[in-house]
């Protein structure tokens, strides 16, 4: 219905800037923009008064209801807010066996239509006053191109406080549930605690006793499970890369970097599937035939069956990478007459350094993000080794196990999830930092 | 062949575009045809480079020298889309032949490209890359000695000698052309290739590069695209003017802008079209 009165005034002001400025000689801006600014003047204040409205409606009515809900106030215990759905609902039912209920009922339903009305109405006298506004605006002396830049400009403002807030926001709440749950476990405990057994810990209700909270078997876990995965994606992603952008066929391209991309995008349960029931089972025959002993659910199946999920992400990356090295490059290396791998190596890799670093810390972080593979073929006990061949688990997956399932929000089990996250994310942030001051450090050195 | 076949199958460009004496000829060039896909940017080209000569390609913008010049070290092989067909000699080898070796082959035929290209690596690597690759220097004196020749030939030593390890892409536009210049010369080829090697030089360093040209003639054979016809004539012995993809006059080069016989070469150097 705004939408309608916006266009309908944009189409006025759009004919009226014709005639208008068609006179007025020198134009400050398209008659265009005076439409869509007078489109703007006619929509956003209606709807921010219609929106405004909408989402204060009960607010209204308890006001307006004021004395029906303090008389009726015991059929909810008291709580207003109840008797007003209470309420909600008869009228929805159509009847009452209490009179003075019934009577409440229909006095709210027609409160109720009531402010619907006027909402509406508001709406549309506000859109029809801005709707003026933005006629009356067309003319040489407003510059609507510069209202329409600045107007561009805030919602561009908006739209970044949105993420920034968001993060910060989340931050913040992960920070002050990680201060409660370390105001029951000392942190040193935390963090420096070789036992991790949040469930035995509940059990024998010893909350918050030291060691059953111990992190570094879960930050063994993934380290390890992340350097298998990053040992194979690595190599493999960085060769395959440059194959794919220096020696492949412009056809071979076209098939094979398509069919990466849609790799990417397989779900990591799938790869979780493989990796249980596929590659466990096979690392522990050979492993038994070698005369180890093997975990059925063991970090290296884990770490390989991540390290080919994350390698097409590599691959790609790289290639992209190493792709936007200039062909000037190249052709003053090979003009100095380098082989095309002596060109590789000595100048195309090099240029391409940073970027690849950045690739290698995101791939990094996405290891220690992984969660599904590790839940099927890693297992969940937090053993403290370093032997990829144990059982082992990751701080995702923990945080995972901690919050499945009914939990009280404040038991020491269900913050540790809270603390967790907050390590989590201290570790990646500096993982960034740390390739964003290589690549700096790197760009100073060569730019 | 007979002066008359060749006459007639050259008929398309005038002047002297072959030369005499078969032991002064570095590069000889036939029939040479180059397309981009569909686009042909050389027509039929016959001529012949000397040997510590200093020839000049002009012509106007767009007309195939940077193409024909790719040719002499096959450059053109990198860009998927171009086709050469025709021969190209170098000292009565064919180079094109499947037997050649490409990489060999710049080595000897250096080239200055067009846009300066400075490696992301430090002034002195940039110059040192080509030395270290083909084991020019034995010794790191050795070879502090050769970035320091090649720097100083190039004109750039006085500016950056104290900045060696600076990073090459911090230089300016032309300084990263000298360094390009220098780089090229440091490995010591047989043949360079200059593509407009001034486009980007202040007069003074301009006076230098041409004063590099001459110094180099005695043991280099010197292939140089310009738009500057000044330039041609000051440094060059030979001129070949092309037009449109074509190879329309080759001459000496005082010929050349003294009498040029093609009213088309005329019209360029006279400054009526370019
Ligand atoms: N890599 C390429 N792919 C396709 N076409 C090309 C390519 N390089 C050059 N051409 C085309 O070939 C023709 C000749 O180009 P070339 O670069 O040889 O001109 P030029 O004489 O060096 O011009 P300039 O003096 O501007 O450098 C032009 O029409 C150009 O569009
Ligand atoms: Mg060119």
């Amino acid at each position: 219905m705004a939408v309608i009165g916006a266009s309908f005034a944009g189409r006025r002001a759009k004919r009226q800037a014709v005639t208008v400025l068609s006179d007025a000689g020198r134009l400050g801006a398209l008659p265009r923009h005076y439409a869509i600014c007078a489109a703007l003047w006619c929509l956003l204040p209606a709807l921010a008064v219609y929106i405004a409205v909408l989402a204060g409606h009960e607010q209204l009515l308890r006001w307006y209801l004021g004395d029906d809900l303090r008389q009726l106030a015991h059929l909810a215990a008291g709580d207003p807010r109840w008797v007003l759905q209470l309420l909600q609902e008869v009228v929805v039912n159509g009847g009452h066996e209490d009179a003075m209920v019934w009577e409440a009922a229909q006095r709210c339903a027609a409160y109720s239509t009531r402010i619907d009305v006027w909402r509406t109405v508001l709406a549309i006298a506000i859109a029809t006053g801005g709707g003026v506004v933005g006629y009356l605006q067309v003319s040489p002396a407003i510059r609507a191109r510069h209202r329409l830049e600045r107007f561009a400009y805030g919602c561009l403002l908006a739209s970044t406080c949105v993420a920034v807030l968001t993060t910060v926001g989340i931050v913040f709440s992960v920070l002050f549930e990680s201060l409660r749950f370390f105001s029951a476990v000392p942190p040193l405990d935390f963090l420096l605690g070789l036992h991790w057994s949040p469930q035995t810990a509940i059990r024998e209700g010893q909350e918050g006793s030291s060691g059953a909270f111990g992190v570094v078997p879960l930050f063994v876990g993934t380290l390890v499970v992340s350097a298998v995965a990053m040992m194979v994606a690595l190599p493999a992603g960085l060769l395959g890369a440059i194959h794919l952008s220096e020696y492949a066929s412009q056809r071979a391209r076209n098939i094979l970097k398509p069919l990466i991309e849609i790799l990417v995008g397989v779900p990591t349960v799938v790869y979780g599937f493989i990796a249980a029931l596929s590659v466990a089972p096979l690392i522990k025959q050979l492993g038994e035939w070698l005369g180890l002993t093997v975990a059925s659910e063991n970090a290296l199946a884990a770490g390989l069956v991540m390290g080919v999920m994350i390698l097409p992400f590599v691959l790609s990356l790289s290639d992209d990478v190493i792709s936007a090295v200039p062909a000037s490059l190249r052709e003053g290396a090979l003009a100095l007459g380098a082989t095309p791998a002596e060109m590789i190596t000595q100048v195309v890799l090099p240029a391409a350094l940073p970027g690849i670093i950045g690739g290698g810390l995101l791939a990094v972080s996405r290891a220690i993000g992984e969660t599904m593979i590790v839940v099927m073929a890693a297992g969940l006990a937090a053993n403290l080794s370093a032997n990829p061949l144990d059982a082992m688990t990751t701080v995702t997956v923990q945080i995972v196990t901690l919050l499945v399932g009914d939990q009280a929000f404040d038991s020491p089990k269900t913050l540790a999830a809270f603390a967790l996250g907050l390590s989590l994310f201290i570790v990646t942030l500096s993982l960034n930092v740390i390739s964003l001051l290589v690549v700096r450090r790197y760009h100073e050195a060569y730019d | 062949m007979t002066t008359v076949e060749r006459d007639n199958e050259l008929s398309s460009t005038v002047g002297k575009p072959l030369l005499d004496g078969a032991d002064d000829v570095k590069f000889s060039v036939r029939k040479l045809a180059v397309h981009y896909a569909e686009l042909q940017a050389v027509h039929d080209v016959n001529l012949d480079i000397g040997q510590r000569q200093v020839t000049a390609l002009i012509g106007p913008s767009g007309c195939g020298k940077s193409t024909f010049l790719r040719c002499l070290n096959r450059m053109n092989d990198i860009i998927a889309s171009c086709v050469v067909q025709g021969e190209v000699h170098l000292d009565q080898k064919d180079i094109y032949a499947p037997q050649v070796d490409v990489v060999a082959l710049r080595a000897r035929v250096g080239m200055v490209f067009q846009k300066p290209n400075p490696f992301p690596k430090s002034i002195y690597d940039n110059i040192a890359y080509g030395p270290r690759l083909h084991g020019q220097a034995d010794s790191p004196s050795a070879l502090d000695e050769l970035v320091e020749t090649s720097l100083r030939r190039a004109g750039l030593w006085a500016e950056v000698k104290d900045l060696l390890h600076r990073p090459a892409t911090s230089l300016s536009g032309g300084q990263q052309q000298r360094l390009c210049i220098a780089r090229t010369i440091a490995i010591q080829p047989e043949v360079i290739l200059m593509d407009e090697p001034c486009s980007a030089l202040d007069p003074i360093a301009t006076a230098r590069i041409e004063a590099l040209i001459g110094e180099l003639k005695c043991d280099y054979t010197i292939v140089i695209v310009t738009h500057s016809m000044q330039q041609a004539s000051r440094v060059s012995d030979r001129t070949a003017y092309f037009h449109l993809g074509r190879l329309l006059e080759v001459n000496a080069t005082d010929k050349i802008f003294m009498a040029p016989e093609h009213p088309g070469t005329e019209d360029y150097i006279t400054g009526r079209i370019g």
